[in-house]
């Protein structure tokens, strides 16, 4: 059997047995719910409802009733989309990459931050189809036949690029995630004692039956589709960059998007992480699976990729004022110092300043103080995506067109509708799918579970 | 003599895969295990051949690269050279290098989805298909061989789980078939 150096810390605290972690999953599953998943879900079911009706109302009046002006013509739209598709980045990070290092860690959060990816990248992708105005023509993004004679979409497009990286990326997730669940859900299954749970159970299972030549195979596509889902993140993401650096609008036109996008996406994918985890650990008592230790990981990628973000700023500013173009230079002045100060020093200090904090070991392992960085973290991640594409759009080349964004409420409401329906898709997922991936988690018990390492230690002593 | 399947429970994978080796050495066919999770070692022990899903999602990526190679020389070389900026695309190799990301996509694409469809099928999990785990313990916290009295003639049913019981077996359960 592998063997773990005695100094790691231990993945999963107290004595546990197999069969615990079966009840601990499962268990809250087949109870009653607590309360207060019924207030959250309540709460984030009417917030969702209300931006579905903002939704409804900006498709049956176009999207002139966004804010949008004829200078400023991407504006919050745009900006959730980058900010979703970014968060979206760390379950396939998670789940791909650290599957890749062999990183153990991974296997009592990569389940939620899978799910987290899943319902980030359809409120993602809802934004470009509403964008659309027309959205029953979305279909058009795709190279079909058509009445119109010779006329298909552009190969040399961004625009195109990210349809079939977005769709790609959500698909493959998607397949990732629920092969992992199946064995999980036949552990449900095979414990469920209600006939209709047991049959829906049974259903979702696909008769997974957990023989030596399916979990051969169930190790092989855990592999190759980490393998590559890996590149398939690193390229969404630079893709979505390229939808900004391959125009020539001053403060997008830069060839350092793509790393930087990327980071800024793992960046703040792990603040949302932490965000989800530490609230769920508490409500579904996950303490001994999700410890300081997860918590810590995680933080550590959050500062890596942080000041990558941070040296990404400030190459950008160097650059602008080192490459001689009067365009570019302006673009960078004026989003420090011109009228929309305020939103780049906010991404600054969030997203730059804020979380260098986490060099102190002491606040890297303090949870409340991790939960309200995570806040922090998207807050400003969100700015900067509102920083890059409206201080970019709304002075340009001509003066004469310059101008300024007022979000209207339709704005403010779907932006908060797709929070909604997201926690809404994750508070279902978390009560009726098995939160981590309790099958993996067994599988690390006896090598990293606190009691079992204790043992090993004692007996290497006498 | 009706032909018997034996399972042998066990609580821990290594003490699995120390009777499976025992009875492998004794000359016993082991027919499968069932886990709740993969048991690392197993395989060569009782004969499971490697998988070859890894070359199929291979021969499914390159399938979804020539693809993608045909179809966008097809949409924007062949049938309606589009003129962007300047620089139409009058040959393939010349705007190849924009072509990249979209061939890389559909190559990921068809690679994943063939290789997951592919897997549910060898596996036989599909929605709706029956479970045939013998003990529904196996997917929660037990470990189980089983031997079919079929396959080994040259051994009794009682011999089989007599060598079982040296090792350190939770329970033993018979049953006809």
């Amino acid at each position: 059997m592998h063997a773990e150096a005695a100094i790691r810390e231990p993945l999963i605290l107290g004595h546990k047995t197999y069969h615990d972690i079966t009840n601990d999953i499962v268990g809250p599953i087949e109870n009653k719910a607590p309360r207060g998943w019924y207030i959250l879900t309540t709460i984030a079911g009417l917030i969702a409802a209300y931006g579905t009706g903002c939704i409804l109302y900006l498709i049956s009046k176009g999207i002139g009733v966004w804010g949008l002006n004829k200078t400023v013509d991407w504006a919050w739209d745009i900006t959730n989309f980058v900010w979703w598709v970014g968060i979206g980045h760390a379950g396939t990070l998670i789940s791909a990459v650290l599957l890749l290092f062999r990183q153990r860690w991974r296997m009592a959060i990569n389940r939620s931050a899978e799910a987290m990816t899943i319902f980030a990248v359809i409120m993602a992708a809802t934004f470009p189809g509403i964008h659309m105005g027309r959205i029953w023509m979305a279909y058009w993004v795709f190279p079909l036949p058509n009445q119109f004679g010779s006329l298909w979409v552009n190969f040399n497009s961004p625009l195109l690029w990210d349809v079939f990286a977005i769709s790609t990326y959500f698909s493959v997730s998607l397949v990732f995630w629920y092969i992992g669940l199946i064995p999980d859900f036949a552990t449900i299954r095979d414990r469920l004692t209600k006939p209709a749970w047991k049959k829906a159970y049974s259903i979702l299972s696909f008769g997974w039956t957990g023989n030596a030549k399916a979990w051969t195979r169930f190790e092989e596509v855990s592999l190759v589709l980490a393998g590559i889902a890996t590149p398939l993140v690193f390229s969404v993401h630079s893709v979505v960059s390229m939808d900004f650096a391959t125009s020539i609008v001053p403060g997008w036109h830069t060839t350092i998007f793509p790393p930087y996008f990327v980071a800024g996406a793992v960046f703040s994918g792990f603040a949302m992480v932490q965000t989800l985890l530490l609230v769920m650990r508490k409500v579904m008592h996950l303490e001994a699976y999700i410890t300081k230790k997860h918590v810590e990981y995680m933080n550590i990628v959050i500062i890596v990729t942080g000041s990558i973000v941070g040296v990404a700023y400030i190459t950008e500013l160097f650059i602008s004022w080192y490459s001689g173009v009067e365009y570019e230079s302006y673009a960078f002045i004026n989003r420090a110092t011109g009228p929309y100060w305020w939103a780049y020093w906010a991404m600054m200090t969030c997203n730059v300043i804020s979380p260098q904090v986490f060099w102190f070991r002491k606040l890297r392992r303090h949870l409340g103080f991790t939960f309200f960085m995570s806040i922090v973290v998207n807050i400003g991640m969100w700015f900067e995506r509102f920083v890059i594409i409206v201080t970019s759009l709304h002075r340009d080349y001509l003066p004469s067109s310059w101008t300024m964004f007022h979000p209207t409420w339709v704005d403010v409401g779907v932006f908060l509708g797709t929070i909604g329906i997201f926690f809404t898709l994750y508070l279902l997922f978390a009560r009726y799918f098995p939160v981590l991936a309790l099958n993996e988690v067994k599988s690390i018990l006896k090598t990293s579970g606190e009691s079992y390492k204790n043992e090993a230690a004692a007996h290497h002593h006498h | 003599m009706a032909n018997k399947v034996i399972y042998a429970v066990y609580e821990d994978p290594e003490q699995l895969k120390d009777g499976a080796r025992k009875l492998v050495s004794n000359g016993i066919k082991v027919k499968d295990t069932f886990s709740p999770f993969p048991i690392h070692g197993i395989d060569p022990i009782i004969g499971v051949k490697r998988t070859r899903l890894g070359i199929a999602a291979f021969m499914y990526g390159i399938t979804g690269t020539c693809l993608a190679t045909l179809g966008i020389w097809y949409f924007n070389v062949f049938d309606w050279p589009m003129d962007i900026g300047g620089k139409p695309n009058w040959h393939y190799y010349q705007n190849v290098p924009a072509f990249i990301p979209v061939t890389f996509e559909f190559t990921v694409l068809c690679a994943a989805h063939g290789m997951a469809l592919t897997y549910l099928i060898r596996n036989k999990t599909l929605p709706g298909m029956p479970a045939r785990n013998p003990d529904p313990r196996s997917t929660d916290d037990k470990f189980i061989i089983e031997v079919r009295t079929g396959d080994n003639h040259g051994h009794s049913a009682e011999e089989i789980t007599g060598l079982l019981r040296t090792t350190a077996v939770f329970e033993i359960n018979e049953r006809q078939y």
